[in-house]
C-alpha cells in the first residue's frame, strides 16, 4: 500500500488512477496511523513552496514524515513541488524545506525563447544508475509544468538531468528518498515505468 | 530541449465525440473514453476535450463522463465548456483534470479567469478565443458560445487581457479553417504569438506533419491543435483514431 500524502496541494487522483493501472493500492490520506501502516509514501504538490511547507506543518505531518523517512527509512517519492520541498529551501519562498536533500529551488528566468513555466515534454539524462530509471530507454520523455528548478548540492543526489535554457536536477536520490521534477502520473508508459520502479524498491 | 505539443482536440456532443467543418457539419467521431484509450496507446503529448453544447445549451459540463475520461488519460488533460465559476472548475480538478479552458464565461466574465489562477495556478488555466475573418474588412472577429455569437472584442487586446489576468496558455481557433484540411492560418498565429509571452496553441485547418511543422517553425507557436487530421484516415474519408509516430515528429519538428 502507498500512502499518498493529502495536504492539499492540488488533487492526486490522476497518481491513484496511474498506480491502479499497475496494479497497485494507494490510498489519499492524512491519517498519521494509515501512513505509518504504508509500505510507501508519494508526496505529491502543486502550488507554491511556503504554501506546502504551511500545509504539512498546519495538518500536523512534518513530525510523522520525519519518523517514517529519517528514521524508519520508509521510501518516498516527491513528484514536482514534492519534490522541491525535499530540498532546504526556495527562492519562491521564506520557510524552510523538509531539508532531507541539500539544495535548493531556483526560479528560471524567462525570455523570448525560453517560457516560464517550463510546460510540456522533456527529456532526462540519466545521470547516475538508479532504481529509477530501470528500464527506461535513453530517449524516455517526461511531462514536466514548473517555474522553479532545482539543483542539489552534492551531484551524486542527482539522479537525471534535463536541459531548458540551462541543466537541472529531474530526478533527485539519497537512500530511500526520491524525488522527480516530472508529473509520472501524466508521462504515459515512461510514467508508468518509474512509479512501477519505486514501487518495486 | 523542450518538445512542441501536438494536442488533439476532441469535440463532445451529447455523449459522443463529434468533428465539425467551420464549426458546422457535425460527423460522429466514437466514444470519448474509448478514443482517449486510444490515443493513450499512441503516446500523444495532451488532450483537449470540448464540450460544444454546454454553454449553448446552459448546462454544467458533464462531471460523470470527464471523470471517466480522466481515468483513461495518462497525459495531460484540458476540459472545455460549461465551465463559469470557480466551483465548476474546482470540481473538473477534483476530477484529475490538469487544466481547465475557458472560452464564452471568460469573455462574459474576464474575472473568472484571475479568480482560477489566484487558487490554482496560470498553468492551470487555458483560455481559448475562436476567430473569424470578415474579409471586407480584413480583420478577425472574435465568436463566443461555440461560434454562434459575435462579439466586438479586438483581437490583440482580448489576448493580451488574458494574459494580464493570469491565463497560462491560449488556444487560439480559425473558424474559417477548421475542419477544411486547407492548413493553419499563419499570418493570424504570426501576429499573435509577438504579442503575448505565455504559450500559444494554434489551431484550426491541420492537414499533415508538414503542415504541423510549418507552424511551429513560423510562428513559433507552442504547440499545434489538431483535429480531422488525427481523427479520419484522409480528407473525406472514415472514422480513424491516428497520431504520427514520434520518430517522425521528432524529424520534422525537433531536429536534432
Amino acid at each position: 500500500m502507498i500512502a499518498i500524502i493529502d495536504y492539499e496541494m492540488g488533487n492526486c487522483r490522476s497518481i491513484v488512477n496511474m498506480l491502479y493501472r499497475l496494479g497497485i493500492n494507494s490510498i489519499i490520506t492524512r491519517d498519521h496511523e494509515k501512513i505509518k501502516s504504508a509500505d510507501k509514501i508519494i508526496l505529491p504538490g502543486v502550488g507554491s513552496f511556503d504554501a506546502a511547507m504551511a500545509n504539512l506543518k498546519k495538518h500536523n505531518l512534518i513530525n510523522i514524515l520525519n519518523q517514517e523517512v529519517m528514521e524508519k527509512k520508509c521510501p518516498i517519492l516527491g513528484i514536482c513541488l514534492g519534490m522541491q520541498i525535499l530540498t532546504e529551501k526556495s527562492q519562491e519562498g521564506k520557510l524552510r524545506g523538509l531539508g532531507w536533500i541539500s539544495g535548493e529551488a531556483k526560479k528560471f528566468k524567462a525570455n523570448q525563447d525560453i517560457k516560464v513555466p517550463h510546460m510540456g515534454w522533456n527529456y532526462v539524462e540519466v545521470n547516475k544508475n538508479s532504481k529509477l530509471s530501470n528500464g527506461l530507454s535513453h530517449d524516455s520523455k517526461f511531462y514536466f509544468v514548473h517555474s522553479y528548478y532545482v539543483n542539489v548540492k552534492n551531484n551524486e543526489e542527482s539522479s537525471m538531468k534535463t536541459n531548458y535554457s540551462l541543466e537541472f536536477d529531474s530526478a533527485i536520490e539519497k537512500d530511500n528518498i526520491f524525488g522527480v521534477q516530472f508529473h509520472p502520473e501524466k508521462s504515459h508508459k515512461y510514467g508508468m515505468q518509474l512509479l512501477k520502479n519505486f514501487s518495486d524498491v | 530541449m523542450l518538445r512542441s505539443r501536438i494536442i488533439p482536440i476532441l469535440l463532445l456532443r451529447d455523449k459522443s465525440l463529434v468533428k465539425t467543418v467551420k464549426f458546422n457539419k457535425f460527423s460522429y467521431i466514437g466514444d470519448p473514453c474509448n478514443t482517449v484509450r486510444i490515443f493513450n496507446e499512441l503516446e500523444v503529448d495532451e488532450i483537449s476535450i470540448l464540450d460544444i453544447d454546454a454553454t449553448l445549451h446552459n448546462r454544467d459540463p458533464k462531471y460523470d463522463l470527464i471523470g471517466d475520461i480522466a481515468s483513461e488519460a495518462f497525459m495531460p488533460l484540458s476540459y472545455g465548456g460549461g465551465i463559469n465559476s470557480l466551483d465548476k472548475a474546482k470540481k473538473i480538478f477534483d476530477l484529475g483534470v490538469e487544466k481547465v479552458i475557458l472560452n464564452s464565461a471568460a469573455i462574459n466574465n474576464p474575472e473568472l479567469i484571475s479568480k482560477i489562477v489566484g487558487i490554482y495556478g496560470s498553468q492551470a488555466v487555458v483560455v481559448s478565443i475562436d476567430v473569424k475573418l470578415s474579409y471586407l474588412r480584413n480583420k478577425y472577429s472574435i465568436f463566443s458560445h461555440s461560434g454562434k455569437r459575435r462579439t466586438k472584442l479586438d483581437l490583440l487586446s482580448w489576448v493580451q487581457r488574458c494574459e494580464s489576468l493570469g491565463a497560462g496558455e491560449i488556444l487560439l481557433n480559425s473558424i474559417d479553417r477548421d475542419g477544411t484540411w486547407e492548413g493553419y492560418d499563419l499570418d493570424l498565429f504570426n501576429i499573435i504569438q509577438k504579442q503575448i509571452n505565455i504559450p500559444l496553441i494554434g489551431c484550426g485547418g491541420a492537414k499533415d506533419i508538414d503542415n504541423v511543422a510549418k507552424l511551429i517553425k513560423e510562428t513559433r507557436c507552442s504547440g499545434a491543435g489538431v483535429g480531422s487530421m488525427v481523427v479520419f484516415q484522409k480528407k473525406d474519408k472514415g472514422v480513424l483514431i491516428n497520431f504520427p509516430n514520434p520518430k517522425i515528429i521528432d524529424k520534422k519538428l525537433h531536429l536534432k
